[in-house]
């Protein structure tokens, strides 16, 4: 059993809005899970046995767990600052690997070519130079100083600016987007990509955001991160092979494609191989 | 005119398409519709008590059907667009209509249970797609043979954008077009009319710049 690890991590299952006494039945790597409000209140998630899982409520989020949690779920301190916005943009079902889909949400370069017109435009397709590094005390991977040209960033913004982008994977299945917030110059504006893994070549993707924007609808906003979301999901769903590759040899990557090398680098450390493959086996 | 839109709705977007092909104007309001099931509530149900999106208001003229919305806005701005040059046509259009209609029970209701979590027997919904596909298909096949590239004739129609979104949205719920080489080419006919628009799931025709023919013959 090599998922083990993987196991142990935490996982989202459904929105906190959106639960009720008669339960939702959804599945966590393969397993039946139920997600409903218990007894008291609050918010229970029970196994095939109807044994109840751990719980951990946050970013909005149900969390859970198949295994025994050896940490906390990560925080994110800049989403508990008030008067940001933030939006449950809802779930959408991919067929894909659940690492393939925060790989995707790692990746600048397609920008141009599926989210044209929005998050990039040709001719301004060059990814410069950013730093990636695997931050050993957080156990977290980082890429930090990336920078793009982007017609439209976020709803909020007018006109074409350089974009300034951080990733964060702090746990397998999430990635934490940290990228210039056009209304408020010096802070961050907080966009995520939950993963649930329902088995390794199929997922349910909560994204969540944390933004400062008065000008926009909850509505409006939900609809450009639908949006964006909606053009990857049909890559997504073609990219092959389906299990994303751990080790060098399947696929060749390029500069620009430096998270993406050390997320695969850091799954494969701690042996997190659901929805993923090796050359070896 | 203002729509009761919803970026990721099929139905929405013919009404957006149609409205940008011919250069009408419209004012977008975005409903909530997943997760936030507004098209549920009492205000909306006022205007249609289908709970159901898109909603078309002009003035006090509402309308809660796609097609008639792609009628009507054809009548008002590009009465081309109405195929009513003969009889035939004018029942054709609305023989096109009428079907487009299997195409959202069938191969919408595939993508509403693959992508968003919807209720439905999804062998029954693909089944019924691919049936209506291949209807299509064949339809298409014999419009190319008399030299004409649309549902009604060489120009497109409503009939047209009536049936296209949810063709074309046919993989999300996991229903290839492979098969179908004449409706491949007739999504590629609409993909390039002036004025075409795209929505999540429906990418526009990339230019392939630089062209390497044509660099090859300039150098």
């Amino acid at each position: 059993m090599t998922d083990t690890a993987m196991k142990d991590a935490w996982y989202p299952v459904g929105l906190c809005s959106d639960l009720s006494a008669d339960g939702r039945k959804t599945r966590l790597m393969g397993e039946p899970i139920t997600v409903k409000t218990g007894p008291v209140g609050a918010p229970e998630v029970l196994n095939a046995d109807n044994e109840p899982l751990p719980v951990i409520i946050r970013f909005g989020h149900v969390w859970t767990s198949l295994g025994a949690p050896q940490t906390d779920l990560f925080t994110i301190p800049e989403a508990d600052q008030p008067s940001r916005k933030l939006v449950d943009v809802g779930v959408v079902r991919v067929k894909c690997s659940p690492l393939r889909a925060v790989e995707n949400f790692l990746d600048i370069a397609h920008f141009p070519f599926v989210h044209t017109d929005i998050l990039g435009a040709e001719p301004h397709t060059e990814v410069e130079d950013y730093k990636v590094e695997i931050r050993d005390e957080e156990d977290e991977v980082w890429a930090t100083k990336v920078k793009f040209f982007q017609p439209q960033a976020a709803k909020s913004a007018e006109g074409g600016i350089t974009t300034e982008y951080m990733y964060r994977v702090p746990a397998p299945t999430c990635s934490v987007l940290y990228k210039t917030c056009p209304p408020r110059p010096g802070e961050w504006d907080v966009i995520c990509l939950f993963v649930q893994p329902l088995t390794e070549d199929l997922c349910d993707v909560w994204p969540w955001m944390a933004l400062y924007d008065e000008d926009n609808t909850m509505t409006e906003l939900i609809h450009f991160q639908q949006m964006i979301f909606l053009q990857d999901r049909s890559i997504l769903e073609n990219q092959i092979p389906t299990r994303l590759p751990l080790d060098p040899g399947m696929e060749m990557p390029t500069r620009a494609d430096m998270t993406s090398v050390a997320y695969r680098r850091w799954l494969k450390r701690h042996n997190y191989t659901y929805g993923a493959q090796l050359v070896a086996k | 005119m203002k729509l009761y839109d919803y970026i990721l709705s099929p139905s929405c977007y013919k009404v957006r398409l149609l409205a940008s092909l011919i250069g009408a104007k419209l004012d977008l309001q975005s409903v909530d519709f997943h997760p936030g099931q507004e098209h549920k509530g009492d205000a909306l149900l006022t205007l249609n008590p289908a709970g159901a999106i898109p909603i078309l208001e002009d003035g006090a003229f509402v309308l809660t059907e796609s097609s008639a919305m792609l009628a009507y806005l054809a009548a008002t701005t590009a009465p081309e667009w109405e195929g009513r040059e003969t009889p035939d046509m004018s029942a054709k259009v609305q023989q096109w209509l009428a079907f487009s209609h299997r195409l959202t029970a069938s191969l919408g209701g595939a993508r509403l249970v693959e992508m968003l979590h919807g209720n439905g027997d999804l062998d029954a919904l693909q089944g019924a797609g691919i049936a209506a596909l291949r209807e299509l298909e064949a339809a298409l096949f014999e419009q190319r043979l008399a030299g004409q590239s649309f549902l009604v004739g060489e120009q497109p129609t409503i009939a047209d954008i009536a049936c296209f979104p949810y063709v074309a949205l046919a993989p999300d719920g996991s229903i290839t077009l492979d098969p179908y080489p004449s409706i491949r080419l007739w999504m590629r006919a609409i993909r390039s009319l002036p004025g075409f628009i795209e929505m999540p799931g429906i990418h526009r025709l990339h230019d392939l710049v630089p062209d390497p023919q044509s660099s090859k013959e300039d150098h």
